[in-house]
């Protein structure tokens, strides 16, 4: 009875919370803002629930997983891009690339499987190593990229501006790709594959000794999370429309991991509250950082603030509530409110 | 000049890029085989110490004591990160360590956007180490040889710390095996303390030597060097302290070799091809080159 009071009362204060927020924005920025920022929700729920896929399942952190961002936003634009601005911007791409122009859907489609291509060659000697090595490792894969991006002239325009991406990118197949991104990735954590992966996640000689081939495992949860990665790549490139390989670096893969972390890492639904939470929280902490005025006092603009606060929460996060907003769990708000409650978890960054 | 000398002249510089490396190695190799933290925040420990020194020779203070006063002021934010962002969270799993340290690094370079601005600045470096100095056809700059020196210098210390005195025991003790140490009654969080303030003091000496190097300094300056440091210890085995300077010298090498056997149109793709000989390495010895021998592959 209480729960469901409590179940019921939080459920409104969320959507007084939403709806309050989302007409602040209009109001605010009007309707094209809210707009950009409903489709940057929907890119990073496909960032961070794809993540989740890997790091959450298999309990191996990648921080590379901004590199298949980029061969997604690479990728798909050159393919879509329209022919006489790709005789102008990039002269040099062989002709059979020279001559291609595609709609969004099936470049995207090859540009997530070109990175679960790249993921599964990595893999191979990636996924045998212990947890702190596949950090490192896959690190090592993000500086590649960003190596080979900057100097690849004749693909990706080296470290200038790739523009003139048509802006493919709706507020429909944004948040389209987003609910196939959650509903993939739900389906696959209580499939036997998702329950086998966290199973050698727990405990690698066990699930072993059960018959489960841990590295077939976590090169399979590799390549789907490089795929679904390359997707909001893709989809990102289509909404910014002009990029350079410095935006597929470490600043996109911390605000990729705090969305995770936050919410929870291991629950799709926790990602998708951080997610919420980081999207919002870094708007306003962005606008503020470039200086504001409330009456007579006036706070200069100080650049490099927004990210000390997100990194300080980041921070807090980890050190007093591990488990981040979810835990592990998906159950969804009843589970929430006890966990409001009771402070402290141990789910979510467990140890070993 | 005869192919001997130039060869002798490039193994010089590869020698002092690799001392540097491994300096920087060898903190990441202590915190890690204690703790099992990676520590990404250690590069920039680099940039703590250098402006430190450059602010201290702004307001006055002659080179040599600015430097050592900001390669204290580098050991002392080693030590307080581990205060206050490590140990709490000490044992909770490596992910949870791992993403601390990297949190820690992006507050630490956006303080020093806020702080210092995001502009480099110019370093001021004493005319000792800009001079050439040459042997015959051979010219090294003297910074190249005073690395190497004051390298060599640190390594004989650490080395006469780690075997001869009771906190470098303590150490090696707490790095095989933490609870079994605390049994002995050693004091971990002293042992602790120890490896990061040592560590940082060492990232203060690079800073000082990496900005003098480059001369300038800004705030993401730390994040090159700790990269490398990475590879350096990784490719000498996470967690081993020789291993981390026998991967600093392998990576000094290795970049050299590159730099000087790439055809031009591949030159500027070295640092990837560091980072793909790093993931080959692995494939063969996923331990590194003197990594512990336990079977950690799976």
């Amino acid at each position: 009875m209480k729960a469901n009071m409590d179940k019921r009362k939080m459920l409104m204060i969320l959507a007084i919370v939403a709806l309050a927020g989302f007409t602040v924005f209009v109001i605010v920025g009007g309707k094209d803002y809210a707009e950009r920022i409903l489709i940057g929700l929907a890119i990073s729920i496909v960032l961070a629930v794809s993540l989740n896929l890997f790091s959450g399942f298999t309990g191996l952190f990648s921080l590379g997983q901004v590199g298949f961002m980029a061969i997604g936003a690479y990728a798909s634009s050159i393919l879509t891009l329209p022919l006489a601005m790709k005789a102008a911007n990039l002269p040099d791409l062989p002709v059979w690339l020279a001559s291609i122009e595609m709609p969004f859907l099936p470049a995207t489609l090859l540009a997530g499987s070109l990175a679960a291509c790249v993921a599964f060659l990595v893999g191979i000697p990636l996924m045998r190593l212990i947890g702190p090595y596949v950090s490192v490792a896959t690190m090592g894969f993000l500086v590649i990229t960003q190596v080979v991006l900057t100097n690849a002239d004749t693909f990706t325009r080296g470290s200038r501006t790739f523009a003139g991406v048509s802006g493919h990118t709706t507020l429909l197949n944004a948040w389209l790709w987003a609910a196939i991104s959650v509903y993939f990735v739900l389906r696959m954590k209580y499939s036997s594959f998702g329950r086998a992966m966290r199973a050698s996640r727990d405990n690698v000689i066990a699930a072993q000794s059960i018959g489960i081939d841990v590295v077939r495992q976590r090169l399979l949860a590799f390549c789907a999370s490089a795929f679904l990665t390359a997707v909001g790549g893709a989809l990102w490139a289509h909404f910014i429309r002009a990029f350079s390989p410095k935006s597929f670096y470490f600043t996109q893969t911390f605000s990729v991991i705090t969305m995770v972390v936050i919410g929870g890492l291991g629950s799709v639904r926790g990602s998708i509250l951080g997610v919420f939470f980081v999207t919002i929280l870094s708007e306003v902490l962005r606008n503020l950082e470039r200086g504001f005025s409330l009456g007579p006092v006036t706070v200069p603009s100080m650049y490099g603030a927004s990210q000390v606060i997100m990194a300080l929460i980041l921070i807090l996060i980890i050190v007093f509530r591990p488990g981040g907003m979810m835990g592990e769990s998906e159950t969804s708000l009843e589970a929430l409110v006890k966990r409001f409650r009771k402070a402290g978890t141990k789910a979510g960054l467990k140890k070993e | 000049m005869t192919q001997l000398e130039y060869l002798l002249q490039q193994l010089i510089n590869a020698v002092s890029i690799g001392s540097l490396y491994a300096l920087m190695a060898i903190g990441l190799a202590m915190v890690f085989g204690i703790l099992r933290l990676i520590n990404f925040a250690h590069g920039d420990l680099i940039m703590v110490g250098s402006y430190a020194t450059l602010l201290l020779n702004m307001a006055g203070l002659p080179f040599w004591v600015a430097a050592a006063a900001g390669i204290v002021v580098s050991g002392g934010a080693g030590l307080l990160m581990e205060r206050v962002a490590y140990r709490p969270i000490r044992g909770a799993g490596d992910v949870a360590m791992l993403l601390n340290s990297f949190a820690v690094t992006i507050f630490l370079e956006n303080l020093g956007i806020m702080v210092f601005r995001a502009t480099s600045r110019p370093f001021p470096s004493p005319a000792v180490f800009s001079s050439v100095i040459e042997f015959g056809a051979i010219r090294v700059s003297s910074l190249s040889l005073i690395s190497i020196l004051i390298t060599a210098i640190l390594l004989i210390l650490l080395t006469l710390f780690v075997t001869k005195t009771e906190t470098g025991i303590s150490l090696r003790a707490t790095a095989q095996d933490l609870v079994a140490a605390r049994l002995m009654g050693i004091n971990v969080n002293k042992v602790i303390s120890a490896a990061f303030i040592i560590g940082s003091v060492l990232a203060g000496v690079v800073g000082v030597l990496w900005s003098a190097r480059v001369g300038k300094v800004d705030p993401l300056m730390g994040f090159q060097p700790v990269l490398k440091a990475f590879v350096a210890s990784v490719v000498g085995g996470l967690g081993s302290i020789p291993g981390a300077i026998l991967g600093g010298y392998i990576l000094g090498t290795m970049e050299i070799l590159l730099q000087g056997l790439l055809p031009s149109n591949l030159a500027p793709y070295r640092d990837a091809f560091v980072f793909v000989i790093l993931i080959v390495l692995l494939l063969f010895r996923p331990n590194g080159i003197l990594g512990s021998t336990d079977k950690e592959k799976i």
